[in-house]
């Protein structure tokens, strides 16, 4: 059984010797370096661009500036991060746009070149103050409703002995993958070959072929190996394009990596919300009604929905549920989905608010969970899936030692200093897509995977050749896998916590294929793995290879499916110097069959590092005056270091969910950053009696007036 | 101008441009892609090649700074296919995951070793707080840095 084995990752060797290739170590020769010129305001329209000064610089090869790359917007496409695109014309709608760029044999000239034109750009005015605009919101038609409601929430509040209303707010943040986005576009013979740093090889070829007017088979799409995307990387952003645009214009190969201080505008970030929550409970914390209302900043040019309320849906046993999302349209840049989107903002607010009803009822916030435990979705009714949270609550209770918390806030410590356990439930709602892969068998028993999806640092090209060397009792030595690019079988992005189940579904569908084949070409049925060589020869078959294709279907529509957790955070705070610290961090998880034990558990570890920097660090302050955002590096954007991490630790839940997956899986790699917030504001609370409703949590929140 | 090192133990020389980085230099010439640039000014520590022995961030350090020093990449760390003891224990303990800023831990971790400063847990998240990773696989370089002290 390789299934469920905590093997190496296969790809661990060449990252380790530096000889893993991301797209900016490509040597492409011939290739020019373009660096876009970006404007440093919210809104105005372009005066002009003096060019004079920039073409000085030796190895300048060309300046574009709007309208001359012949792209015309906006790309209304569902795999596009945004449908404006920027270089189109004179209009200025967020900071960070690109007005130019600037294309040379080198890096260091381009860059030289870049910071050297002039662009003059006539300001207008702007709204770019999320804080001050929430009666600016307004309800969108998107992917999910963005509003819901059963049962009667005021019926519910009438016959509440209990109730708590408060407005709780996540900043904006970002994805700051290691590696900035990157892209080689070739225009060749009519048509694209593009690498890019993608999570989605698919979604970019799709978006291209519309924006170019090609047929698909004339876009070819690579991604190499991906140093992190966490959602900027999921679909396809105007640098892509832009790049490929240009590549056309000079007919050479253009490569754009951008500066790190871009990667903070131009393929998005996860938007501030504030959440309005109000809950009902009788005295013995039965709920009678939950209140979600969430806001979140968008752009002025494009859509993008935080579902700040998805999570309040489903989570708990209530027959009374109202929720509504709304947008801000802002002059800020297009935010996107970030790890973990939806409920990873939004399950801060419904778990402080169930915190603060616990500490309200005198009850222990763990017991209040099970007593309001949903065996069903409360909201659409249907049965779920799978969901062991109830494993959850007693493994991660047992494992970190929650019957020690005293409930009295600011009750222990040593020297004054403050010790207080917080906990959260987290929940993420399971995204499944239709995936195909191949699996092909050579004579000499060595074994290839091949479908589009992605190595972004999930564990992906480890868990695919597991499940194949299950399927067909292969040892997994023998299991290579190739992703990343369109000639394979089709596969949806690596995003949503959504590839293991699905492409590992199709992985195994093919495998069992090809093991059903082979038992036909031996004539008989239980054929050992040691027998393959012998029937390919026998057949003179030098190999053999089966695609399978895996789509979710309507029966399993049926159910609600879910990620849980349960989180458990210990913090330390001191009296005169209240910075809170995290010590301590447990999480138990609900995510359905493990496939390697080693990768998920690093996958939910660094969700919930993830976690603890939404709580404590991660705060990208957009000054409203400039409408800019300030922070433009590692420097000013803080994200944990090793230093800030504690000890953390994860645990599974035993599970095998038969509806979301043919391999019993659903997803791991988002939920772990969820509940982690909500859990170090209620241990704050619990160790300082100081109720926190703002993330990041700093200083000046727990500083006594 | 020209420019003449030692790298991975190989003299090597370059015509450079004055403007460019040690980074550049072994990249963009050298071909030594392993050491990355993740932020190009210091704050990230995905460059991270060691000179003369020491951890240096290759994107603040200008190529032609580098001239008559000895300069270790991720790619001359293994001795022939056995690899360095930190690169199998960043394997053995999953110390990575996308692997962007993998080569610049190890070579982190490799000189937190040789000062010595990987006595205990919280020594090693000190010293190796200057290479960030985004997939935040910190517990386990962690755990991974310390094996290796402990079979010292």
């Amino acid at each position: 059984m390789t299934i469920g084995a905590p093997l190496p990752r296969q790809d661990a060797a060449v990252k380790v010797t530096g000889a893993a290739q991301y797209v900016g170590d490509l040597e492409v020769p011939g290739a020019l370096e373009g660096v876009f010129v970006v404007s440093a305001v919210a809104a105005g329209r372009i005066r002009s661009i003096d060019r004079a000064d920039a073409l000085t610089v030796p190895g300048v090869v060309s300046i574009f500036g709007p309208g001359q790359l012949g792209v015309t917007g906006p790309i209304e496409h569902w795999a596009a991060g945004q449908a404006s695109m920027p270089m189109t014309d004179a209009e200025i709608r967020y900071e960070g746009q690109p007005v130019a760029l600037v294309l040379a044999t080198t890096g260091i000239a381009a860059r030289e070149a870049a910071a050297r034109l002039v662009v003059t750009i006539d300001p207008l005015p702007h709204q770019s103050s999320f804080a001050a605009s929430l009666d600016l919101g307004i309800e969108i038609k998107d992917w999910a409703p963005t509003s819901t409601a059963v049962g009667s929430v005021a019926d519910g509040l009438a016959a509440a002995e209990v109730t708590i209303t408060a407005r709780y707010r996540t900043a904006d943040r970002h994805h700051v993958a290691l590696e900035p986005s990157a892209v080689v576009a070739r225009w060749v013979d009519g048509g694209i070959d593009l690498w890019t740093s993608t999570q989605w090889v698919f979604g970019v070829r799709a978006a291209m072929a519309q924006m170019f007017s090609l047929p698909p088979d004339k876009v070819r799409v690579r991604s190499g190996y991906v140093g992190g995307g966490f959602g900027a990387k999921g679909s396809t952003w105007p640098h892509e394009f832009l790049a490929v645009a240009a590549s056309r214009a000079v007919a050479a190969p253009v490569r754009i990596v951008l500066p790190r201080s871009q990667t903070f505008t131009l393929h998005g970030y996860q938007p501030a919300t504030v959440q309005e929550l109000t809950l009902g409970a009788r005295n013995d914390g039965t709920l009678t009604a939950i209140r979600h209302e969430s806001w979140n900043a968008a752009s002025v040019a494009d859509d993008y929905v935080e579902h700040g309320s998805l999570g309040s849906r489903t989570m708990y046993a209530c027959p009374n549920i109202e929720t509504r999302d709304r947008i801000v349209r802002l002059n800020r840049p297009q935010p996107t989905f970030m790890r973990a989107p939806h409920e990873g903002p939004g399950m801060v607010g419904l778990e402080i608010a169930m915190d603060e009803l616990a500490d309200r009822l005198d009850m222990d916030p763990v017991e209040l969970r099970i007593r309001n435990y949903a065996r069903h979705d409360p909201t659409s009714g249907k049965p779920f899936s799978s969901k062991a949270l109830d494993q959850c609550y007693r493994l991660g209770a047992e494992r970190f030692g929650w019957a020690r918390r005293s409930p009295v806030p600011a009750a222990w410590g040593p020297g004054g200093v403050r010790i207080g356990m917080g906990m959260a439930s987290a929940l993420m709602s399971t995204f499944r897509f239709g995936a195909s892969a191949r699996v092909t068998l050579e004579r000499d028993g060595s074994t290839l995977v091949e479908t589009g999806a992605h190595e972004i640092g999930t564990g992906v090209r480890t868990i695919l050749p597991q499940i194949a060397a299950d399927a067909l009792g292969l040892p997994i030595e023998r299991v290579r896998v190739s992703l990343g690019d369109t000639t394979l079988p089709e596969a949806g992005g690596t995003f949503g916590s959504a590839t293991t189940l699905s492409v590992g579904s199709a992985v195994r569908i093919a495998a069992v294929k090809l093991k059903e084949r082979l038992e036909t070409l031996a004539g008989e049925p239980g054929l050992e793995p040691r027998e393959y060589a012998e029937v390919l020869a026998l057949h003179r078959l030098e190999r053999v290879s089966e695609e399978g294709t895996w789509a979710p279907t309507r029966e399993e529509g049926a159910y609600a499916m879910n990620a849980y957790g349960a989180v458990f955070v210990e913090v330390a705070v001191a009296p005169h110097d209240p910075v809170p610290r995290v010590t301590r961090c447990v999480g138990a998880f609900s995510v359905g069959r493990i496939i390697n034990p080693r990768t998920a558990r690093s996958q939910v570890i660094g969700g919930m590092i993830w976690g603890l920097g939404q709580a404590l660090l991660e705060d990208s302050r957009l000054d409203p005056a400039l409408g800019r955002f300030v922070a433009k590096g590692f420097g000013s954007y803080q994200i944990p270091v090793n230093a800030d991490v504690p000890a953390v630790d994860a645990i599974f839940a035993d599970e095998f969910d038969p509806h979301a997956s043919p391999i019993g899986a659903r997803g791991v790699g988002e939920i772990g950053t969820i509940g982690v917030g909500a859990a170090v504001a209620n241990a704050v609370f619990n160790a300082t009696g100081v109720r926190v409703r703002d993330l990041p949590i700093r200083v000046e929140s727990l500083l006594q007036p | 101008m020209e420019v003449r090192l030692t790298v991975n133990g190989r003299e090597r020389g370059a015509e450079i441009d004055p403007r460019a980085a040690l980074l550049d230099l072994l990249r963009d010439q050298f071909g030594l892609t392993g050491a990355k640039r993740g932020c190009e000014r210091g704050e990230c520590g995905a460059c991270t090649v060691l000179v003369d022995g020491r951890p240096t961030l290759s994107c603040l350090m200008l190529a032609v700074a580098s001239g008559g020093r000895s300069v270790t990449t991720i790619e001359g760390l293994a001795e022939g296919d056995r690899l360095h003891p930190l690169q199998q224990a960043f394997i053995d303990h999953d110390a990575l995951q996308c692997g962007f800023c993998t080569p610049g831990q190890i070579l982190a971790a490799v000189a937190c070793l040789a000062a010595g400063r990987a006595n205990t847990d919280d020594e090693v998240r000190e010293w190796m707080s200057g290479n960030l990773c985004r997939c935040a696989a910190y517990p386990q370089i962690v755990a991974a840095v310390r094996a290796v002290a402990a079979a010292r």
